[in-house]
């Protein structure tokens, strides 16, 4: 382990809302038992002030940084979350959980209904942004932190970060939006709409009942081929593929893959499959296409009530969510008269960049915690 | 513009900082690096923020835990309420701003009062390089040879006065620069710079 490394983490879980206790959700229906997976870095202080909470992309999971036993590679933002990195962990306590919905260890479709001993499929709830916010918001208190210094997230987890002090204004001091948008667009919508059509088209979805039967796993492969092709910009994919051919001579036999971006996407879909489960990526999209903050009233009213400091980071090649969306809400919440900064970082790695564009996020976001952290404590 | 520092402090921010009531709230258009809200922010208790193009002086205003916006002032501007600022800042911004008329009439919406700092492009040394050398003026003012300028306009602060009355703005306050002090005679021939007040 270097200097730089959080080394060996683990995943953690927390149970709760045990009937007749259950949630209940933005839909009015109701939810539990439920369980968060959860991993946390760091450590808190005993006055509980230096709490951040990572929240995490559409097919992210708690594990954000460090390393598991026998690994390949770290946790999805280990560039970002560590020991002298932008959300230090020498002096923050990092805290990131699987949402609901989800399949990586938090109570989502795949899990088994206490009530039928069978797993949801599609009689799981719809779930929606507010009720990952509202199950997060479960596990702070069960840590016993009444206020978090930070909330922070990029794409599906820019819009918890959007929500989190919406919804819970006295519980966070400051946000950090990144790579998103605070309504899906129709183009949005659309784009995803595909990725849940080539799930459903798939015979193996069967009605999101597969469970013990044949995944449905090319529907689910090729969602996620048209997810990645969004991530990228054209000028990342034209320098890493180009018309590069996977073998010398170009014949190829039929339609299987001949260039090197196919070869790609197929290894993109396939992985994928291993790890992510059809019906918890239908709910998910839902729930990102569902989020509105113009529901109930115009963009600016939906901040009315917060008072957290908010940092917007967005990217110039990101055309899934172009910097335009973010400067729209920065507008709204300059509007509300709250403390915003924003930065709009060049780069040529499209959506992907809140994952690996570091250099300007890791300025930005070290800066804007550093002085979150010292207004907390009353030394500014 | 360089200007000879005054006990580490640029003289243009020292009379910007002269104007300035204590505990005012600050817009400055264009702000660099963030030094002079830094100033404004230690020594007059202002609360501050900034709007900035360059995305690396972006991350030194966040590094000075400023509020910064990476914006351009052409469109930033149309974000805030009227009167939200007792001061909007314009220093050494506008003679590269498209629409100056227009910019120059929102900052007097969104702030009670407005700061202009312009160079003199009429100053001596350039009347001189004009009139003897036949040339466009290369000097402190106008430190890039024509064809690479940034600036989109050329002005004396003789001009800039006309401008404000013929736009009907009230210049509340003059203050003429020179590199190292103030200048109080002859400004639109001595003066390399013009800091203004403007009021609607």
């Amino acid at each position: 382990m270097t200097k730089n490394e959080l080394g060996i983490v683990e995943t953690k879980y927390f149970t709760c809302c045990e009937p007749p206790h259950e949630i209940v959700l933005k839909s009015g229906d109701k939810l539990g038992n439920i369980t968060l997976a959860y991993e946390t870095y760091g450590t808190l202080q005993e006055d509980k002030s230096n709490a951040i909470l990572i929240l995490h992309a559409l097919t992210g999971d708690a594990h954000a940084a460090g390393w598991h036993e026998g690994d390949k590679k770290p946790g999805w933002w280990d560039t970002m979350i560590g020991p002298g990195k932008a959300f230090d962990t020498d002096k923050y306590f990092i805290i990131c959980s699987n949402v609901i919905g989800g399949c990586q260890g938090s109570t989502g479709p795949s899990s088994v209904d206490p009530k039928t001993k069978k797993p949801y499929g599609l009689t799981f709830p719809t779930i929606t942004i507010q009720d990952m916010v509202a199950a997060q918001k479960l596990l702070i208190d069960h840590l016993g932190i009444k206020k978090l210094l930070n909330v922070a997230g990029g794409s599906m987890g820019g819009l918890q970060a959007i929500q989190w002090p919406i919804q819970f204004p006295d519980c966070v001091a400051s946000s950090i939006v990144i790579a998103t948008n605070y309504r899906h667009s129709a183009q949005q919508i659309a784009l995803h709409e595909v990725g849940r059509r080539a799930i459903m088209a798939d015979p193996n979805w069967n009605g999101g009942d597969y469970y013990g039967k044949t995944i449905p796993a090319s529907g689910l492969a090729l969602s996620r081929m048209i997810g990645h092709i969004t991530y990228m910009s054209d000028e990342l994919m034209d320098e890493k593929f180009g018309r590069k051919l996977i073998a010398k001579e170009k014949k190829a036999s039929g339609f299987s893959p001949q260039f090197e971006v196919q070869n790609y996407l197929k290894y993109r879909g396939d992985s994928f499959v291993q790890r992510f489960d059809a019906n918890s990526y239908l709910y998910i999209t839902k729930a990102v296409d569902l989020y509105d903050l113009e529901e109930e009233g115009t963009v600016m009213d939906a901040f009315k009530n917060v008072h957290a400091k908010f940092l917007l980071i967005s990217f110039s090649s990101d055309w899934l969510y172009p910097s335009y969306q973010l400067k729209e809400l920065l507008k709204a919440i300059k509007a509300n008269d709250i403390d915003v900064s924003d930065v709009v970082i060049n780069t040529k790695y499209g959506h992907d960049a809140f994952l690996v564009e570091t250099k300007g996020q890791k300025k930005a976001v070290s800066s804007f915690l550093e002085r979150a952290y010292k207004i907390t404590r009353g030394k500014r | 513009m360089t200007f000879k520092e005054n006990k580490g402090i640029r003289l243009d921010y020292k009379v910007i900082m002269d104007l300035i009531e204590p505990q005012s709230r600050i817009l400055d258009l264009g702000c660099g690096d963030g030094e002079l809200l830094c100033l404004l922010q230690d020594k007059k208790f202002c609360r501050v923020e900034g709007i900035e193009i360059n995305e690396e002086s972006v991350y030194k205003c966040l590094e000075k835990e400023l509020t910064v916006c990476h914006e351009d002032i052409n469109v930033a501007l149309a974000n805030y309420p009227n009167h939200r600022f007792d001061y909007v800042i314009l220093n050494e911004s506008i003679q590269e701003v498209l629409q100056l008329k227009k910019t120059i009439l929102e900052t007097l919406r969104i702030g009670k009062q407005v700061i202009v700092g312009v160079p003199n492009f009429c100053q001596l040394f350039a009347r001189l390089q004009l009139f003897f050398k036949g040339k466009v003026p290369v000097t402190q003012e106008l430190p890039h040879q024509w064809y690479d300028t940034p600036n989109l306009r050329f002005f004396s602060l003789k001009d800039f006065r006309n401008f404000c009355r013929e736009s009907q703005i009230t210049i509340v306050k003059e203050r003429d620069l020179g590199l190292s002090r103030e200048v109080h005679f002859l400004p639109n021939i001595l003066a390399h710079f013009g800091v203004f007040v403007l009021k609607k």
